[in-house]
C-alpha cells in the first residue's frame, strides 16, 4: 500500500525547486481557504483521536458487564448501558477503532489492485488491456456484498484483517476502471514517450512519471475506497457476520436490533454507532469534494 | 450497436460462469465439512430426517466423483431449475423458498431506485443552479449516501413506528389477517411495505443528486455551452442540452450501483424483518443453511445480470451516438 502511494510524493520532490514550491504554497493556500476541506478533515481526524486516544481512558474489556442495565445516558455512562450492563461508550470508541482499521486494511487492499490493474490496462494497452477490463468488468457486474455474505459465511475464524481482505478483493473495479482512464490520457504525452524511448522499466515509468502526475486523483480514489470499505463492513457486521470477538460499529448496531433496543426504545443503544459510520464516511466525502476544489482550479469559482 | 450489445453480452455471459463457479468452489475449498456443520448445527432431533438429508447431501455434491463431474453435474442441477433442499425447512426445494421471497424483495426494490433515481436526478439539476442551493442540497446529499442502509431503516422505525406509531414496525403483513385479495389486507401489505421503501428511496437519493449535480457542472463548462452562450442562446436552454447529455452517465451510474442497492435493500428487509430476500440470507445464515444461501446468491446474481442488460438496452435507445452508429453502419 505504502509503495503506490508513497512513490508520488517521494518523486515530487524531484521536480525543480521553485516550481514546486509555488505549487505547494498555492495549493496550501487554497486548501486553508476551503470550507469543505477544513470541516471535513476536522470532523475525521477528531474521531480518529476518539478512536485512538478514547481506548485507554475506558475499560480493558469494552464488553464488560460493568454497570447496571439499560440506562439512559448519564454523566457516569455518557452514553448510556446495553440491556447486559455494557458501557456504550466503551463500545463506541474501541468500535470507531475498528473501524478506521477495516477503512484503511480494505480499502488500502482494494486500492492496491485497482490502480496497478488500472495502470497495466491504461499504459500497456492493446490485449492486456483488454483482457483486464473484461475481468474489471465481470467483478464490476457482480454484487460485492452478495458474494461476501457467501464468502464470508463459510468461514470459522473472522477478523478485521480476513474481512478486511475480503472486501478489498471485491470492491476495486470502479477504482481500476476510473485509473485507467486516467493513464490512458497520460500515456501517450511526450514525457512519457521520452521515458518509454530512454528505455526504462514499464513499472518505473509507472511509478515515477504516470503516477506522480495524477496523485491527486490517487489521493481522492483511496478516501472514496475508504468509506465504502467502511460502509460494506458495517454491512456484513450487521447480518452477524463480523468479527467473531471483538466489537464494531456494526456489531453494535446487530445487537441493538436482536435485543429489540427499538421495541425498548433504548434510542441510545442503536444511535450513537450509525451516527458514528455515517458521520465519519460523510465526512470523509465532503473532504473529498474540498480536495477537489482545491486540486481543480475549475471547480473553484462555483 | 450490434456490437456493443454482443460485448455487453459477453460480459454478462462471462459474469454468470464467474458466478456459478465461485458458488461451486466455495463449499468445497473452504476447510472443513460444510455438510456435516450444516447438519449439525440445524438442530433436527429427527435420526432418519438427518440420514436422508446426509445421505441427499453426499449425492448432490458427489464427493465421490472427479472435481471436473462435480462441476458438471452442479451446471446440470441448474439449468433443471434444482437449487437442492433447504435445510432450516426441510424438505421443501431452495427454488420454491426464494421464489416465495422474491415479490416482496421486488416490491421494495423496484420503486425505491425508480423513483429515487428520478427525484434524484431533478434535485442534482436544481443543485447546480444556484450557489445557495448547491450549499444545501450537496451536504445533505454526501451524508445520505454515507448513511448505512440499516442504520437510516432504525430510525425511521424508531420514529414513525415505535414513538408515533403512524407505521408496523416488523413483518410483511399482520399475522392476524389471512392473506387474501381484500381492500383491508391491501392496505395492511401497504403500510408495512412503506417504511422499508421509504428508507431505501432516502439513502439512494442523496447519490443521484450528487452524480447529476456534477456531471451537469461539467457539461455547463464544456465548450458546446460556452458556444452557445456565446451565440446568446437563453440559459434554459442550454441548461436543457446539458441535462440531456448529463443523463446518459446516470444511466451508466444505475447500472454500477445496482449491486449496491440491491445490498442496501437486503439489509433494510433485515431490520424491517420484511419476508424479502434479505430476511431469508439472515435465516439461512443463522441455521447455517448454505444451500438456501447459495440459492439466493445465484438469483440475486441473475437478477442484476438481467437489470444491467435492461439498462444497456435502455442505454442504446437514448444514447444518440449509438444509434448513429446503428445507422451508419446499415448505410
Amino acid at each position: 500500500m505504502t509503495d503506490v502511494a508513497g512513490a508520488p510524493g517521494a518523486d515530487g520532490a524531484k521536480a525543480p525547486e521553485p516550481a514546486a514550491e509555488r505549487k505547494v504554497s498555492e495549493t496550501l493556500h487554497f486548501a486553508r481557504r476551503n470550507p469543505k476541506l477544513l470541516i471535513g478533515s476536522s470532523i475525521v481526524l477528531g474521531l480518529l483521536l476518539i478512536g485512538l486516544i478514547g481506548p485507554f481512558f475506558v475499560g480493558d474489556d469494552p464488553n464488560a458487564y460493568v454497570g447496571p442495565q439499560s440506562e439512559p445516558p448519564s454523566g457516569e455512562y455518557w452514553l448510556g448501558t446495553t440491556s447486559f450492563g455494557q458501557d456504550i461508550w466503551a463500545q463506541f470508541v474501541y468500535g470507531l477503532r475498528s473501524t478506521f482499521l477495516i477503512g484503511v486494511f480494505g480499502g488500502g487492499v482494494a486500492f492496491v489492485i485497482g490502480t496497478a490493474i488500472g495502470f497495466v490496462a491504461g499504459y500497456k494497452g492493446g490485449i492486456v488491456d483488454e483482457i483486464l477490463n473484461m475481468i474489471t468488468n465481470v467483478v464490476l457486474v457482480l454484487p460485492a456484498m452478495v458474494v461476501l455474505i457467501v464468502a464470508v459465511a463459510y468461514l470459522d475464524a473472522r477478523g478485521v484483517f480476513i474481512q478486511g481482505m475480503f472486501i478489498g478483493l471485491t470492491s476495486w473495479p470502479w477504482a481500476a476502471r476510473a485509473v485507467r482512464s486516467q493513464t490512458l490520457s497520460l500515456a501517450t504525452r511526450d514525457f512519457v514517450d521520452l521515458a518509454r524511448l530512454s528505455g526504462r522499466r514499464t513499472w518505473r515509468i509507472i511509478t515515477t512519471e504516470v503516477a506522480p502526475n495524477m496523485s491527486s486523483y490517487l489521493v481522492m480514489t483511496f478516501i472514496l475506497l475508504f468509506g465504502s470499505a467502511i460502509l460494506i463492513a458495517a454491512g456484513l457486521d450487521f447480518i452477524g457476520l463480523g468479527p467473531t470477538n471483538g466489537v464494531s460499529l456494526g456489531l453494535m448496531l446487530e445487537s441493538a436490533v436482536a435485543w429489540s433496543a427499538l421495541q425498548l426504545e433504548m434510542w441510545w443503544w442503536f444511535i450513537p454507532p450509525g451516527l458514528g459510520i455515517t458521520t465519519l464516511v460523510g465526512s470523509l466525502y465532503i473532504l473529498n469534494v474540498g480536495l477537489d476544489e482545491v486540486f481543480n482550479p475549475k471547480l473553484r469559482e462555483l | 450497436m450490434w456490437r456493443y450489445i454482443g460485448r455487453k453480452l459477453a460480459v454478462y455471459l462471462l459474469t454468470f460462469v464467474v458466478a456459478v463457479t465461485i458458488n461451486w468452489m466455495i463449499p468445497r475449498f473452504m476447510p472443513g465439512d460444510p455438510v456435516r456443520s450444516m447438519l449439525s448445527r440445524a438442530s433436527i432431533s429427527d435420526p432418519e430426517a438427518l440420514e436422508r438429508m446426509n445421505s441427499y447431501y453426499n449425492e448432490l455434491f458427489g464427493l465421490d466423483t472427479p472435481l471436473w463431474q462435480q462441476y458438471l453435474s452442479f451446471w446440470a442441477g441448474l439449468f433443471r431449475g434444482d437449487l437442492g433442499i433447504s435445510i432450516m425447512l426441510y424438505p421443501e426445494p431452495v427454488i420454491d423458498i426464494i421464489l416465495r421471497a422474491v415479490p416482496y424483495t421486488l416490491a421494495v426494490l423496484l420503486p425505491a431506485i425508480l423513483l429515487s433515481w428520478i427525484v434524484g436526478n431533478r434535485f442534482g439539476a436544481y443543485a447546480a443552479r444556484s450557489k445557495i442551493l448547491d450549499n444545501t442540497i450537496l451536504p445533505v446529499g454526501y451524508v445520505l449516501t454515507a448513511t448505512p442502509y440499516m442504520w437510516l431503516a432504525l430510525l425511521l422505525a424508531w420514529a414513525f413506528a415505535v414513538v408515533l406509531g403512524w407505521f408496523p414496525v416488523a413483518n410483511g403483513y399482520s399475522f392476524s389477517l389471512i392473506p387474501a385479495f381484500t381492500w383491508e389486507f391491501i392496505w395492511d401489505l401497504v403500510m408495512h411495505w412503506f417504511l422499508p421503501f421509504l428508507s431505501m428511496f432516502v439513502v439512494a437519493l442523496g447519490g443521484w443528486a450528487i452524480g447529476m449535480r456534477n456531471m451537469i457542472i461539467y457539461e455547463l463548462e464544456a465548450d458546446y455551452s460556452n458556444y452557445l452562450q456565446a451565440l446568446g442562446a437563453p440559459r434554459k436552454l442550454i441548461r436543457r442540452y446539458a441535462f440531456r447529455n448529463a443523463m446518459l452517465p446516470q444511466i451508466t451510474g444505475l447500472a454500477v450501483q445496482l449491486g449496491t442497492i440491491i445490498a442496501g435493500a437486503l439489509l433494510t428487509e433485515i431490520v424491517f424483518n420484511y419476508p424479502g430476500l434479505g430476511s431469508l440470507i439472515l435465516d439461512s445464515l443463522t441455521n447455517r443453511d448454505f444451500f438456501l444461501l447459495q440459492g439466493i446468491f445465484l438469483f440475486v446474481v441473475v437478477g442484476v445480470l438481467i437489470a444491467n442488460f435492461i439498462i444497456d438496452i435502455v442505454y442504446v435507445l437514448v444514447d444518440p451516438r449509438t444509434r448513429v452508429q446503428m445507422t451508419g453502419g446499415a448505410a
